[in-house]
């Protein structure tokens, strides 16, 4: 269990400020989902990997005795999915984000068991534009973030489901890799020799290479002629969305094993990497609509992970502004108190920051002090922290004046 | 931090099924505890050949959490409580050490002969709904979620899983001695999920830091290569099984009847009410009894599953204990049951008790001396989990923990809990094991209780006024 701190929050703040900004500017639209969800949402193959299934926290809700058993949110993505289903699937085209935490059961006991995402969905839409669209989006705000050092890497969920289909396993055994794979145990398909030496070489060169460009997959399409149709196709996808990052200057790497965790994509995947450390990850999911009941309404997203940002983001400390004001009361009268109660109000309602201090502590970081004394004929004392100078103030209006001038 | 200088080792024993096996091993490795019988009536043993060896006998549920916990050093358990407990806490300080190679039967998926469901591959198929009915709720989770089943729903219950398929649930994960057994209670398995042989373990901790090796080397002989015990998480869905598919009649109203200690008081009740049944008052009891009424459905189940069984509509009316009843409003509260009439047997009080030692003589003595911190968290045992936190919240006990049991708590006082919140006819046992009561919570008795909207139906609400009707007239 973690407390956010005030320099947390304003690092959170910014994060979430930042992605805000950018989804807006691209025309999406914020929600919000609930924290408890029903578990069989989360059950059904496709969605959760079993690893991801084992540790959801999940209980039974008021009505115990029926059974059915809720869980504190595990994933981000299936909810919103859901709620676009119920609420907004006439909409031809839907653009979602969230700013959401995540719980996952975690065993030691010593680890997060809460993590925030920032997330947008994309539903509906043709392929291609969508899929470059998110990964632009997710890389401008990490830009817009100040963080350096980025990396992009893409895959496609496509062309693992194919490889697999290759090596020709039992459906219980491809299950087995696929769950394998999931986990980031890639090393378990170079072991899996198929009888077609072919598949072999293929598995060699797509873990062993890494392109930089969509030159390396017209080279991968073109050392494998005899690559499976479905092989073909999702290669075919992921050249056209490399060529389309290519020509608008964005920079990314080819891994294959860059998909981690997630059942439900079906195309191209990708994750953003800063300083080793994964901070975010997406991509196409055309399946999970549909098998959740939807209807057949292919989609797209990602999620950029909070709390490694935040490691990533400068320390700030509290700006106090240029503006901001404090308010102190020369002694502990309650006349006092009520006259800097009424100064510290007038001052918020004429739109200044006012904090109020009784305690005589010294002053830094503001712009302003107003010292409360009482005593006529002018109760107020101001001082101008940046000039150095003081002056007495007869009235609330005068201070206003002085300190809205600047 | 313990300390690992006292060389004090503590054993958690079996009761129930693995008593003869176990004590039979004990003595052939010279490492027996007087009293380690079917018939012992005491909790706590002491080795004759170490005297810094003791030993309690707990619930085999008990003895992987209590061994998990620190609580002992070593026990000696079944495969299924073990796997029960790790499916869950993977990374539990519960470690296997060796089979102890007895045991029978395994832990099977298993489905009514008459449901029609035939192989795995349908069950992840599709997306109905699934009740499956368990005393191993973690097992039968692991099992769902393995098979990537879309939806399906786990009812814990105390015992009698097999009489719940096919009206009452879809499918059991339960123990059976053999395929041919399963299929004598009228079910087809469907899996197996994992052999019941009985383990040593021991706590994790205990394990790296305190010498067990005099304890461990007596075992030596008897340590084998561990089986194949770890439930099988493949996705192994190829077996096909033909159930011989009869059709089952459902009834228009079902009764659930106690079976245990309450069997003997229920009979007694139902014959003066005049209830003709077949396979109840016998001294051998079916699972399925049947009644002159041929729209009346009877099962016998455990008293403690009935409240939710009743709530969820699996039964119309039940006879079971208040206590129970309140268990489960306690929890629930909104919960479609409720009671009609007591029956007027099968009495007993619902108490909060201490070891005598303790200086407290009522609750709120007890209150200021848990914020004393001498006891801070006070544990307690209980088999009424809801009861139990209800009572100690509403009297501003803090901090308190609770341990769940599955009766006979007083076996955990004083040395893994502090009180204990109980059943108790004479409180005779209470004093023979050094225990005073401190508070009586309330009575509870044999009542008959009933489904709300069974009663608000119009299809059943004849039926269920005659019935009880009928069976008032057994009140004395």
């Amino acid at each position: 269990m973690q407390d956010l701190f005030p320099e947390d929050m304003l690092r959170f703040r910014r994060i979430e400020d930042v992605f805000r900004t950018c989804c807006r500017n691209w025309g999406y639209q914020e929600v919000r989902t609930p924290t408890l969800e029903y578990l069989h949402l989360f059950t059904a193959m496709g969605t959760l990997t079993p690893s991801m299934l084992s540790k959801v926290y999940s209980f039974l809700d008021w009505d115990g005795w029926s059974g059915e058993r809720v869980v504190l949110r595990p994933d981000g993505t299936i909810p919103v999915a859901r709620l676009y289903i119920d609420n907004l699937s006439g909409q031809e085209l839907a653009r979602l984000f969230y700013v959401t935490n995540i719980f996952a059961f975690e065993g030691t006991g010593k680890e997060n068991r809460e993590r925030w995402q920032c997330g947008a969905e994309f539903f509906g839409g043709a392929k291609l534009a969508p899929d470059v669209e998110i990964i632009l989006l997710a890389e401008e705000v990490i830009r817009r973030l100040g963080i350096s050092n980025i990396a992009l890497q893409l895959s496609h969920a496509g062309l693992v489901k194919a490889l697999l289909k290759e090596l020709k396993l039992s459906p219980g055994e491809e299950a087995k890799m696929t769950n394998r794979i999931l986990e980031g145990n890639w090393q378990a398909l170079t072991k899996a020799k198929s009888t077609n030496p072919e598949v072999d070489r293929l598995v060699a060169a797509l873990l062993g290479l890494k392109g930089k460009s969509s030159s390396f997959l017209h080279n991968v399409r073109a050392s494998f002629p005899k690559a499976s149709q479905d092989f073909k196709s999702s290669l075919e996808d992921l050249i056209n969305i490399t060529t389309l990052l290519d020509n608008l200057g964005c920079s990314y790497k080819i891994d294959i094993a860059a998909i981690h965790g997630f059942e439900y994509y079906t195309g191209v995947c990708f994750q953003f990497l800063a300083a080793g450390e994964k901070i975010g990850g997406g991509g196409r999911y055309d399946s999970l609509v549909p098998l959740m009941n939807g209807e057949d309404i292919p989609a797209c997203g990602f999620a950029l992970y909070v709390d490694p940002i935040m490691e990533l983001l400068p320390l700030e400390k509290e700006q106090k502004g240029e503006s901001e004001i404090l308010v102190k009361g020369k002694e502990l009268t309650p006349e006092i108190v009520e006259t800097c109660f009424t100064v510290a109000e007038s001052l918020h309602d004429a739109g200044h920051p006012a904090e109020l201090d009784f305690t005589g502590r010294e002053e830094s970081n503001y712009r302003w002090v107003v010292l409360v004394s009482g005593k006529e004929p002018s109760p107020f004392m101001l001082t101008d922290c940046i000039q150095k100078r003081q002056r007495d103030a007869a009235s609330m209006a005068e201070i206003l004046k002085v300190v809205s001038e600047g | 931090m313990k300390d690992y200088q006292d060389g004090y080792i503590k054993l958690a024993l079996p009761k129930g099924r693995f008593i003869s096996p176990t004590a039979s091993l004990l003595a052939e490795i010279d490492l027996g505890f007087e009293g380690y019988s079917d018939k012992t009536k005491q909790y706590r043993l002491r080795s004759a050949r170490f005297p810094s060896l003791s030993a309690k006998i707990l619930q085999e549920k008990d003895i992987s959490i209590q061994v998990a916990v620190g609580n002992y050093d070593l026990g000696i358990c079944g495969s299924d409580w073990i796997e029960e407990f790790l499916v869950k806490y993977p990374a539990g300080a519960l470690v296997k050490i060796s089979s102890l190679n007895y045991g029978e039967g395994s832990i099977h998926v298993v489905a009514s002969a008459e449901a029609g469901i035939a192989n795995l591959s349908e069950l992840s198929a599709g997306s109905n709904d699934y009740r499956i009915v368990s005393e191993y709720p973690n097992l039968a989770e692991a099992f769902a979620l393995n098979l990537r089943m879309r939806r399906f729903r786990i009812f814990p219950v105390w015992g009698a899983a097999e009489a719940y398929p096919p009206e009452s649930a879809d499918l059991a994960v339960l123990w059976g001695k053999s395929g041919a057994h399963i299929a004598t209670q009228g079910l087809i398995p469907l899996k197996r999920l994992l052999p019941v042989t009985a383990f040593l373990i021991a706590n994790r901790e205990s394990l790296e830091n305190k010498d067990l090796s005099r304890i461990l080397t007596c075992f030596s002989s008897k340590l084998t290569a561990e089986p194949q015990t770890s439930i099988e998480n493949g996705l192994d869905i190829s077996e096909e099984l033909k159930g011989t598919r009869t059709l089952w009649q459902a009834k228009e109203i079902n009764l659930a009847l106690p079976d245990g200690h309450q069997q003997a008081p229920t009979s007694q009740f139902l014959k003066r009410a005049g209830l003709a049944l077949q396979g109840y008052f016998e001294e051998v009891v079916s699972r399925r009894p049947s009644a002159d009424l041929d729209w009346l459905g009877i099962k016998v189940i455990r008293p403690q599953d009935m409240p939710l069984q009743v709530a969820n509509g699996n039964f119309d009316l039940a006879i079971t204990g208040e206590d129970w009843l309140l268990e489960l409003l306690y929890r629930f509260p909104s919960s479609p049951v409720k009671k009609l009439f007591a029956l007027g047997f099968g009495t007993v009080k619902i108490v909060a008790a201490v070891s005598q030692e303790m200086p407290v003589a009522d609750i709120d003595e007890l209150r200021s001396f848990v914020q004393s911190s001498k006891f801070a968290p006070l544990k307690v045992a209980s088999e009424y989990i809801n009861i139990a936190d209800k009572y100690l919240r509403d009297n501003h006990i803090n901090p308190y923990k609770l341990i769940p049991t599955w009766g006979a708590s007083e076996a955990f006082l004083p040395e893994d809990a502090d009180m204990l919140i109980d059943n108790v006819q004479t409180g005779k046992t209470l004093k023979q094991h050094k225990l005073k009561i401190i508070d009586v919570l309330f009575r509870s008795s044999a009542c008959l209780i009933a489904n709300k909207d069974s009663l608000a139906s119009s299809d059943k609400k004849e039926k269920m006024e005659f019935l009880t009707q009928k069976l008032r007239a057994g009140l004395k």
